[in-house]
């Protein structure tokens, strides 16, 4: 099977500023790929391009096996777009919105009305259908604009932050559809995201900073990489402890906190030999995996929420691009 | 419809309702077309509001000038009340403003992020202004139907072709003053830059139409600002076609529609309503492009 997306030393540049700087990635049919990054890592300004939103500077991306450039229209009747802002019409019950969306996108007639109750269905909204989108909270009309993006079957769905501003509750909610969408529809996913704990449920991410992918890989084989695990132990005697782990396993530990604390690869495997071989009695062991954070911080050097607070300069920048981008730009 | 609902009622899942998009087609472009259309009709009748506020100015212009000044120009009309005389121009007029408030809702929609849906959409961003236009278009003139109603009030009397003609007129500037509407939209991106357009343009437009004066025996600039309006070529065939309808006298015919003249040489209709027609595709043509060249 063909990729679903085939991207290729992709770049953006809005006067001297370079958005995205040559990326490249290959997304399978059937996956749930995810962006994460910070804000102004150049998250949207790729995901823009691979929705034939803005033209690329340079290299090239296929999309559902159609060049994003040369074949703009193929690419956008097998897309589903949910952008991070919202872009339904208000004046119009949620049913008006998904049928004048058919309609735009050329849908068969007969298959309009099933096709909204089962997306409705999906998403919760069906008894709500002919109430006017103003009147709908800001978790509803995301579920909205999620049901909309699906209403021409699309072979790719782009979520922008899907999830960005909303309570937990109805992030949970709207991580259940993308997982029952992989199951019920034949749809690849990619989405971004700055959230840590969401990018977890993507099969595959990759980490972006400073418009370039650093990492690629499984969220588990990218925490790996990472390496090892934590392990704390509390003991009545911490420095024959220290010295017993030097002796029997070859580890350096030291008191951190008031506990005996070491870093060992795969310490889920560790812990029982630990029981076994250490030859003194543990009072307590905790053990701490990797998370994303940790990730990203090994590739970047600082932490996710860091580098959106130094990274102002870049965000105004992004800004600015949004506004050189005119008709979609965000304000 | 029916195996879903089925399905949902068994409580097993629902079979997966599949559907394709075709590839693009004039079919699909006219659809597209209908739809922007029929996206405007739906607005315009949640907004009964509107139909009410965009009535107030041409009334007052109507009856609240008409009635005022015709104790000061009862000497110049040749009989004619100045209200049956502002009447055409107040036909013209009504249908401006609805066209223009309908254009600006696209500086609405790009501040909601609607206007995003309808430019990702596989369809040409032509087909997306052209049913902007229709609707602008269809919406002013069912407005400006409520003021052909009024003829009885400034002693016009009915008739299908009065009616019919009128109408026609209206749609087309509708159409017209929609596109200029939308074209000027494309660079505005804030809807208090749109207010100021409408009364930096729209209001000089409408005053140096010759929609409240005869257009003869201009000072000069005034003259001159007279003809290079659009809205004089609107207002001078409504008017012919009002006074058509009329018993008048010659000298009333002379000094109250004295139709436009070109250095001397005096314009037919089918010219001015031309030029109306002409100036409308130029501004849709421009509109387009805009559109499209944006990304």
């Amino acid at each position: 099977m063909p990729a679903a997306i085939s991207v290729k030393d992709l770049r953006k540049s809005f006067g001297d500023f370079e958005a995205v700087r040559g990326v490249g990635f290959e997304v399978e049919a059937g996956e749930v790929f995810g962006f994460l990054g910070p804000n102004g890592a150049g998250k949207t300004t790729t995901i823009n391009m691979l929705c034939t939103l803005a033209k690329p500077s340079g290299g090239s991306a296929t999309v559902a096996g159609f060049d994003v450039v040369a074949s703009r229209d193929d690419v956008r009747r097998h897309i589903g777009l949910v952008f991070q802002d919202p872009t339904l019409d208000g004046y119009l019950t949620a049913a008006q919105n998904l049928r004048l969306h058919a309609e735009l996108y050329g849908v068969e007639k007969g298959l309009v009305a099933p096709r909204m109750r089962q997306v409705l269905e999906m998403v919760g909204l069906w008894e709500r259908r002919d109430g006017q989108v103003l009147t709908f909270s800001g978790g509803m009309r995301r579920r909205l604009e999620i049901a909309r993006g699906l209403m021409h079957s699309p072979r790719v769905l782009f979520l922008d932050e899907p999830t960005i501003g909303l309570n937990p509750q109805t992030r949970n909610s709207i991580w259940g559809y993308i997982r029952q969408l992989q199951e019920s529809e034949d749809i690849t996913i990619f989405m971004t995201t700055h959230y840590m704990d969401e990018a977890e449920f993507c099969g595959r991410i990759a980490i972006m900073d400073h418009g370039e992918i650093v990492a690629l890989d499984t969220p588990e084989a990218l925490k790996e990489q990472v390496g090892a695990d934590r392990i704390r132990i509390e003991t009545d005697d911490d420095g024959a402890a220290i010295a017993a782990i030097e002796a029997r396993f070859g580890l350096a530990a030291g008191v951190s906190e008031g506990a005996v604390t070491f870093a060992v690869p795969d310490g889920e495997e560790f812990v029982p030999r630990l029981f076994a071989e250490l030859g003194m009695p543990i009072r307590s062991v905790s053990l701490s995996r990797p998370t994303l954070d940790d990730v990203f911080m090994s590739h970047t050097g600082t932490t996710i929420r860091d580098a959106e607070e130094s990274d102002g300069g870049a965000r105004t920048k992004n800004k600015f691009a949004a506004q050189m981008m005119g008709g979609g730009g965000r304000r | 419809m029916s195996a879903t609902e089925a399905g949902t009622a068994l409580g097993a899942p629902a079979p997966v309702v599949t559907v394709r998009v075709p590839p693009r087609s004039f079919r699909s472009e006219l659809r597209a077309i209908k739809v922007v259309w029929r996206r405007e009709l739906i607005r315009f009748r949640n907004e009964r509001v509107r139909i009410v506020t965009s009535l107030a100015q041409p009334l007052l212009f109507l009856f609240v000038l008409g009635s005022g000044l015709q104790q000061l120009s009862a000497a110049s009309t040749h009989g004619v009340d100045l209200k049956t005389f502002i009447y055409p121009g107040v036909l013209c007029i009504s249908v401006m403003f609805t066209a223009m408030f309908s254009a600006a809702s696209i500086v609405w929609d790009r501040e909601f992020g609607f206007l995003r849906e309808m430019m990702v959409a596989p369809v040409r961003r032509s087909s997306i202004v052209i049913g902007k236009c229709f609707g602008g278009a269809t919406v002013a003139s069912l407005q400006g139907v409520i003021l052909i109603a009024l003829a009885w009030t400034v002693d016009v009397p009915y008739s299908l072709s009065l009616i019919l003609g009128v109408f026609a007129l209206q749609l087309l500037l509708a159409f017209s003053i929609t596109a200029f509407g939308v074209m000027a939209a494309a660079r505005i991106k804030q809807m208090q830059s749109f207010m100021g357009l409408m009364q930096l343009v729209v209001m000089p437009m409408f005053f140096i139409s010759g929609a409240l004066f005869p257009v003869t025996e201009l000072p000069g600039w005034l003259a001159f600002l007279n003809r290079i309006d659009p809205l004089t070529y609107a207002v001078s065939p409504m008017r012919s076609i009002i006074f058509g309808h009329l018993d008048l006298s010659k000298q009333a015919e002379a000094a109250l529609n004295p139709g436009i003249t070109w250095f001397g040489w005096t314009v037919p209709m089918a010219l001015e309503i031309f030029t109306v027609f002409a100036l409308g595709m130029v501004m849709l043509g421009i509109a387009i492009w805009e559109f499209n060249s944006g990304e």
